[in-house]
């Protein structure tokens, strides 16, 4: 194979994390791929001057789709995500460096 | 908690990784998700579905003609003869280069891919100029790639979608009669079997 066959899947853990959620919630069913590809594609279009040709934001677009179908869904509205981010992030800021961040949920 | 001795410096986050890190914790907490079951997806995107899968499938159209027509008849079936099987697979279709036709593959909505084949997409793929231009200007996409066709060429260009993902099966190269599936896989690029490529000559091999 070509050295181009050879590059990285994932740029960051954090995509392949968003790539392994999308995959484990069309198994459980909770949209179907046609939804899916209808959500990204929306995603993708609305944000597409932004959308380089590195294509940099591609697993951005997802992670926003991932948000909305699930809010869709009724899974976790957006506003329980958001928190959750935040008291993520607060757990990290807390978190001397070099330690595992947790989070206990209340 | 216990009494915090670095005070100044905490961990770093980004508000990207937070995002992400809450999905996870609400999708486990309403037992959608089995975080173990997550690494598994991973591992197996990373390391054990890539275009070697479907470099195998072109040798073997190559070699057998009863392949080659078992993969006109039903690509999704033939390919899955061979183990490969999966998301984002289930509706496969082969198109064969020569003739003076040339497919090349895209995907205008988004990023749709046949992945039991070639794994995940390469960045080009995602990118707006390439969902752009492979409709509009194929041939300049082509020359991009470094690939000029032969003006004669009918150059089809198919769009993939949720349901339906093709896969190229680019023309033998000359002069590699009487080589085995393993040396022929090895000619199959990435790029050959989205149509954005040729397979490689046999000098390029490097057997």
């Amino acid at each position: 194979m070509s050295q181009r066959d050879a590059e990285r899947v994932f740029a960051a853990p954090w995509e392949a994390k968003v790539f392994a959620l999308q995959q484990s919630l069309l198994d459980a069913g909770v949209f179907s791929a046609t939804e899916w590809a209808e959500r990204l594609g929306a995603e993708i279009a609305k944000d597409d001057c932004r959308d380089d040709a590195e294509g940099t934001a591609y697993f951005r677009y997802w992670l926003k789709a991932l948000e909305c179908l699930i809010a869709e869904k009724g899974v976790a509205s957006a506003d329980n995500l958001t928190g959750l981010s935040a008291d993520w992030l607060a757990a990290a800021a807390r978190t001397p460096h070099g330690k595992p961040i947790e989070l206990t949920l209340k | 908690m216990a009494h915090r001795h670095d005070t100044d410096h905490g961990s770093h986050m980004s508000a990207l990784e937070a995002r992400v890190r809450a999905l996870e914790t609400v999708l486990t907490e309403k037992g959608y998700i089995d975080p173990a079951a997550l690494d598994v997806i991973i591992d197996t995107y990373e390391t054990k579905i890539g275009p070697r899968n479907g470099a195998k499938v072109v040798a073997k159209a190559w070699l057998d003609p009863s392949y080659r027509d078992a993969l006109q008849e039903n690509a999704t079936e033939a390919i899955a003869s061979l183990g490969f099987t999966g998301r984002q697979g289930e509706h496969m279709v082969a198109l064969e280069n020569g003739d003076g036709v040339h497919n090349m593959v895209v995907c205008t909505l988004c990023s749709c891919y046949p992945w039991p084949v070639l794994g995940l997409p390469p960045v080009w793929y995602k990118s707006a100029p390439y969902r752009a231009r492979a409709v509009q200007d194929p041939r300049g996409v082509l020359a991009d790639f470094g690939i000029a066709l032969p003006e004669e060429t009918d150059i089809r260009v198919w769009d993939s979608t949720a349901e339906i993902r093709y896969l190229v099966i680019p023309e033998r190269p000359d002069g590699t009669e009487g080589w085995s599936e393993e040396q022929l896989a090895a000619l199959v690029t990435r790029d050959s079997m989205i149509g954005t490529g040729l397979a490689l000559a046999p000098e390029a091999a490097g057997a």
